[in-house]
């Protein structure tokens, strides 16, 4: 019994020993502590059955950007949200300033100076700027919403940001919020700060000041980690980079002392050329001649300012843009999705010779006319396919009209959907899985494989290979260029410059709305899309 | 309509609106975590019956009859009774996550039968009249100042009320402010906004939404408590409250979520439910018709509100929502 | 000792994560043991409040269901009058069902059935005695329905064009039909007693018929009709097809050239119609009176029934009976302590949290503290 409360006792002296230290580094400061500030030893995550994370070790130091780079489901994200507070690891620990802690919430990271950058902004849309950075935080003293914006305005300035407090999210465009993540970690007095793929919605002008903020931070002593799959991004900014596999660590490397093509090979395990087929077209005539589209969205902003262009059959165009200069409108405009206030959107049919205008038709009145136009949405579940149907289900929605019926026709669909999987090896148990439960790329080859189905004269695809890994991808890359073989015209919406060079015939550039200009694939840099793409004609917000 | 009638209805109206304003007040807490709750007019009868229990322990005990005890026994009860109505639903919609309108309108089921079970025991317990009448708690809960009748028409109009009323008005000022110009309405409104960004920001949303939905219920409850004690003189009758519950929840969206805007809002239901009797000419079926009003009302509201799509009238926009963190 | 063990643990004590589908089977065992904790706590409730013994509680519940001839009706067996309250909950949950899978919460079955129960009133009261009694019931048929669907079809456009609150707008329409209902009682009645009682009781003009010699007979048909015609228009057609689609996501279907506000409307006006038709089938087959209490609350519990049922017709069949069985068998079973009738209204919700609790189990798994053994699932 004496023995019991002897432990007890000494038990708690460790335990107050402990809680001491750890209060004492983080007021020294920098001196006392280790150098790394975190550090992860076999951390295992798992969603149901699919394994997201396994055994990964990894250390950040102060005074350092970590790369984290991984290819799209190498469970980059899903890391980083345990080390927030998002997910609670299955097994494994981390170690904060040499310490083990136990991260259970978001609310702990913050107590152990964490914070998370998200990919998609957590920012409650109706709020300021200055309400949302202050949000969940436990001041002592007055609520006072304009001290914490002159508090904001110190940060900002340090740091050299621009952001209005007051401003609200919802009239915010995306690097604005952004910024408004940034300050809100920072605020919170993060030492350690993690930025999931921070660029994706980024011109490359606002990446590089992005690049300068975070360089200035490395420097006052923060430790950086940011997640990505961009190859340059990573040899340009970070000091260290740490690869994912499959959920699995695969190493270290100092970035001064790699290359692009050993990070490749690490990313994806085995050393495969980046290079995409490209063959000339064949025959190339013109199917869809879009002109001067106009389009004014809900909240009354220019999405679409008289923009032109020609689609060819046997050609891919491409279309580069940041995120949201209006192409998805654009797609949308010629699915018969989209109301416009002005232009035209001509058909040419190969078969009659006629030409039909598109605009205004429902994508019922448009299939009526013989107009065969397959869209791969962006929005895969929220768009082209139905989360919880199963495939057969998900093949139907393209023809379950056909007959005069009351009744839907099960066999047909059925009969595709197995075509489908055979023929594009799509990972499933069977036809009747839904679609939500398979993997990123199989949901992807569905869609893709049921739009091709169609045997459409034109192909758009929205980001088809977003979140796709590299197998996955360059099937999608081939199929797209079986079609274009085929002699149809293709219009692929892509993000990644490097590749839009490579598989593009010509590509199309918009900027907030309007096209800055129309290139060549085979001469084109990516410099010179980068700048049009932020070239502007309207003089819009990301001019 | 004389004076003397303008000042009677006046005064009706504002009785009524207590009910209405303490039962939307409390609703709208509960809707500013994200949590629809449709369970509000069984809270409220809940409430009510839980004050009348207390009531009937109370009088038949042998001690004297003391009006502050009585009033802070029947509160008492009503606020535990409503506590653990609203609980059934916190830990269902919150914990197991289900669904909440169906979770909702069971718990109206659910507490408007219990409230009609309990009412009838005790209603034969006390003689089976017919009704459950505690005509002292009535009184004690209607004491007005005392120097309010002397004060002509201004005491009529702003003193002649039971404290409760004064109650409804304050509790509702206060939830205004709290919501708006606070860091706990904050931190409340962005879990029920956006709970994800809530959490990642450190804030419990679950512990949030808990105690809003309870502080909710409870202050939904005590308007349950005010119409059987106040309104209706400590009167207790089946199957009356669940109307005043749903015109609660009703009053929310007309209020557009604002407690100050469901002061003047619940007077004006108020007066809406009240007005046919001193229309004099009307016929009591077309009295009976403009009890429509309330409601029509309501819904011209809404259907304004969502046509004018102005993004500081919407509800929260999680409204209706469970939240699982690990959600993918 | 155990404080400082708890302060060292690595997980939280209870944590949470979703699974995948469960299969059907544990899915019925998981609901199977739902509804017996319910069964228990509601004997125990009744046990308490009689002092009887369980036993006894449970074979006058059974009683109370199939039980005796009534007294003084002769053709009526209890059983029919029971099995037609659960037809009736169960035509109420169809109805609200195919505009729930479309994600448009109609909890205005409610007041969509009473306007469908006023029409038939009315016609009764107007045209009993001028037209053939066949022709008649067609007019009360025709007018319910249309009446119903009207009802459902005002806020299903405000919601298809402005997206206004379909929950809060149904809502409000209950309690306006509700006073509709009073005020035409008033109109109606000359006696000034509020209560028009049994309409056309000497005539029987606008009553269905008995089959069989059996009262209700004519609307069990009915409802066992529309319950097959639901299952295969939600499963089978293209219209139900395309209900499924907008429910699971509004951009598929236009995506796909589903015209959204129409398929909206069209739904929910089917959801209105079935419901004026339950309205038709509640004067004209059972209680040929109207008030406004007359559907007794069941427009809010079909909407939990569908809800329990998970959309599935079929499935309703059970928990209908399950729910009316229940309030009737303990509203007989307590009748001798002459308790309130509402203790059958406790019971229910009782059923439904429960029921609603254990889809909690189905869908996520509770880890504990220390696993033993970290099984899949």
């Amino acid at each position: 019994m004496l023995r019991l409360i002897l432990v007890f006792c000494f038990e708690k002296i460790i335990e107050f020993w402990v809680e001491f230290s750890k209060q004492n580094t983080t007021e020294r400061g920098k001196t006392v502590e280790t150098k790394a500030a975190i550090q992860l030893k076999n951390i295992t995550k798992t969603f149901g059955s699919v394994v997201a994370n396994k055994d990964v070790c990894l250390t950040v130091n102060r005074g350092e950007i970590l790369s984290i780079l991984g290819e799209n489901g190498s469970g980059k994200t899903t890391l980083m949200n345990m080390i927030s507070g998002i997910y609670f690891p299955d097994s494994g620990q981390i170690f904060i300033g040499g310490n083990e802690v136990v991260i259970r919430s978001p609310k702990d990271a913050f107590d152990y100076k964490i914070g998370m950058i998200h990919q998609h902004f957590k920012l409650v849309d109706v709020f300021s700027a200055a309400e949302n950075i202050i949000l969940g935080l436990k001041e002592k003293g007055k609520y006072d919403i304009k001290q914490a914006a002159k508090n904001i305005k110190e940060i900002a300035d340090k740091y050299g940001f621009e952001i209005d407090p007051n401003k609200k999210i919802h009239e915010m465009s995306v690097s604005e919020k952004q910024t408004v993540e940034i300050i809100k970690v920072l605020y919170r007095g993060a030492d350690i700060l993690i930025l999931d793929e921070p660029t994706a919605v980024l011109t490359p002008q606002e990446t590089q000041k992005l690049f300068a903020v975070l360089r200035r931070m490395r420097d006052d002593g923060k430790a950086i980690i940011i997640i990505t799959h961009k190859l340059h991004e990573v040899l340009s900014l970070s000091d260290r980079v740490a690869v994912l596999r499959k959920g699995e660590y695969v190493g270290t490397v100092n970035t001064a002392e790699t290359n692009e093509s050993e990070l490749t090979e690490m990313m994806v395990g085995k050393k495969i050329s980046l290079n995409i087929e490209r063959s000339e077209p064949q025959n190339p005539q013109d199917r869809l001649v879009v002109k001067s589209l106009n389009c004014v969205n809900r909240e009354g902003v220019k999405v679409l300012d008289d923009i032109s262009f020609t689609a060819r059959s046997g050609e891919i165009l491409g279309i580069a843009g940041i995120a949201g200069s209006g192409q998805r409108e654009l797609l949308e405009a010629i699915a018969g999705l989209q109301k416009l206030d002005n232009g035209e959107i001509l058909y040419n049919n190969p078969k009659t010779g006629e030409t039909d205008n598109l605009r205004d038709k429902t994508p019922m009145q448009i299939r009526e006319l013989g107009v065969r136009l397959s869209f791969v949405p962006e929005d895969r579940l929220g768009m082209g396919l139905v989360g919880n149907m199963d495939i057969v289900d998900n093949m139907m929605l393209r023809s379950y009209r056909k007959g005069k019926s009351v009744f839907l026709q099960r066999k047909g669909p059925k009969d595709l959907a197995e075509h489908i999987i055979k023929d594009l090896e799509v990972v499933t148990p069977d036809a009747n899985t839904p679609v939500r439960r398979l993997s990123g790329g199989n949901v992807q080859k569905v869609l893709v494989g049921r739009e091709i189905a169609a045997s459409p004269t034109v192909l758009m695809a929205a980001y088809p290979v977003r979140g796709l890994d590299i197998n996955s991808s360059y099937t999608i890359y081939n199929l797209l260029n079986s079609q274009k073989k085929n002699g149809v015209a293709v219009i692929f919406v892509g993000e990644d410059l490097d590749v839009l060079i490579e598989l593009c015939d010509r590509i199309l550039v918009i900027g907030s709305g309007s096209v800055t200009g129309i290139v060549d694939g085979r001469t084109a840099t990516k410099e010179e899309i980068g700048l049009l793409m932020t070239k502007s004609n309207g003089g819009g917000q990301n001019g | 309509m004389n004076g003397t009638m303008l000042i009677t209805f006046i005064q009706q109206s504002i009785r009524l609106s207590s009910t209405l304003l303490l039962g939307s007040t409390g609703e709208m807490i509960t809707e500013k975590s994200g949590n629809l709750n449709l369970g509000t007019p069984g809270i409220m009868a809940a409430g009510a019956i839980s004050g009348i229990v207390g009531a009937y322990f109370y009088t038949s005990s042998s001690a004297a009859f003391s009006p502050l005890l009585s009033i802070l026994i029947t509160l008492g009860c009503c606020i535990l009774g409503s506590l653990l109505t609203t609980l059934i639903y916190c830990f269902l919609t919150i914990t197991l996550k289900t669904n909440q309108n169906v979770t909702g309108l069971a718990l109206t089921t659910f507490g408007v039968g219990l409230s009609n079970f309990v009412g009838s025991i005790i209603n034969q317990r006390m003689g089976g009249t017919g009704v459950a009448a505690f005509p002292e708690i009535g009184k004690a809960y209607r004491t007005t100042l005392p120097f309010a009748d002397k004060l002509g028409i201004f005491g009529d109009i702003f003193l002649s009320y039971g404290f409760m009323t004064y109650l409804a008005i304050v509790i509702a000022v206060i939830v205004a402010f709290v919501i708006a110009k606070t860091r706990v309405g904050l931190n409340l409104r962005s879990v029920g906004e956006n709970p994800a960004t809530a959490d990642a920001a450190g804030i419990n949303v679950d512990r949030y939404k808990y105690v809003a939905t309870c502080v909710g219920g409870i202050i939904s409850g005590i308007g349950g408590l005010y119409y059987v004690m106040d309104f209706a003189a400590a009167n207790w009758q089946n199957n009356i409250l669940d109307q005043f519950g749903w015109l609660s929840v009703a009053l929310v969206i007309f209020a557009v979520w604002r407690p100050n805007i469901a002061i003047l809002g619940s007077i004006i239901f108020g007066a809406l439910y009240v007005v046919g009797p001193f229309l004099l000419g009307l016929s009591t079926k077309d009295q009976e018709l403009l009890k429509i009003l309330p409601y029509v009302v309501t819904i011209v509201v809404l259907v304004i509100i969502s046509m004018r799509d102005k993004k500081e009238n919407q509800p929260p926009e999680s409204l209706g929502l469970s939240y699982f963190r690990e959600e993918r | 000792m155990a404080d400082v063990r708890t302060k060292q643990i690595r997980e939280p004590l209870i944590h949470i994560t979703k699974r995948d589908d469960v299969s059907f089977a544990k899915s019925t065992v998981i609901h199977l043991i739902g509804i017996a904790v319910a069964l228990l706590i509601s004997s125990l409730l009744i046990v308490a409040i009689t002092g009887q013994n369980p036993l006894e509680i449970y074979k006058a519940m059974y009683e109370g269901v199939i039980g005796t001839p009534i007294a003084n009706s002769g053709i009526n067996k209890k059983y029919m009058e029971s099995i037609h309250q659960a037809a009736i909950l169960l035509c109420i949950s169809l109805a609200v069902t195919p505009a729930f899978k479309m994600k448009f919460w109609n909890i205005g079955a409610e007041g969509q059935v009473l306007m469908g129960c006023l029409t038939s009133a009315y016609c009764m009261l107007e045209f009993g005695g001028k037209v053939d009694n066949s022709v008649l019931l067609v007019i009360m048929f025709a007018a319910s329905v249309v009446v119903g669907a009207v009802w459902a079809i005002i806020p299903s456009i405000c919601k298809a064009f402005w997206n206004t609150n379909e929950t809060l707008f149904t809502l409000m329409m209950n309690y306006v039909a509700m006073t509709l209902v009073s005020y035409f009682i008033m109109v109606k009645d000359k006696s000034g007693r509020s209560d028009l009682g049994i309409i056309n009781e000497r005539t029987g003009y606008g009553y269905l018929p008995n089959l069989f010699d059996r009262n209700y007979i004519f609307n069990i048909l009915i409802i066992t009709v529309v319950t097959v015609l639901m299952f295969v228009y939600l499963k089978y057609s293209k219209q139900g097809y395309e209900i499924s689609v907008v429910g699971e996501s509004e951009n598929t279907a236009r995506y796909i050239g589903i015209n959204v506000k129409k398929v909206i409307i069209r739904t929910v006006a089917i959801s209105g119609a079935i419901c004026g038709l339950v309205g038709f089938m509640i004067v004209a087959g059972d209680k040929h009176s109207i008030k406004s209490s007359i559907v007794d609350g069941q427009g809010f519990t079909a909407i939990m029934v569908s809800w329990m049922a998970k959309f599935n017709p079929i499935l309703m069949i059970p928990i209908s009976a399950l729910i009316v069985f229940l309030s009737v068998g303990s509203k007989y079973a307590t009748s001798a302590f002459r308790i309130d009738n509402s203790i059958g209204d406790i019971l229910t919700s009782i059923v439904i949290f429960s029921i609603i609790a254990c889809e909690f189990f189905t869908r996520y798994k509770v880890n504990f503290r220390k696993p033993k053994g970290r099984g899949k699932a």
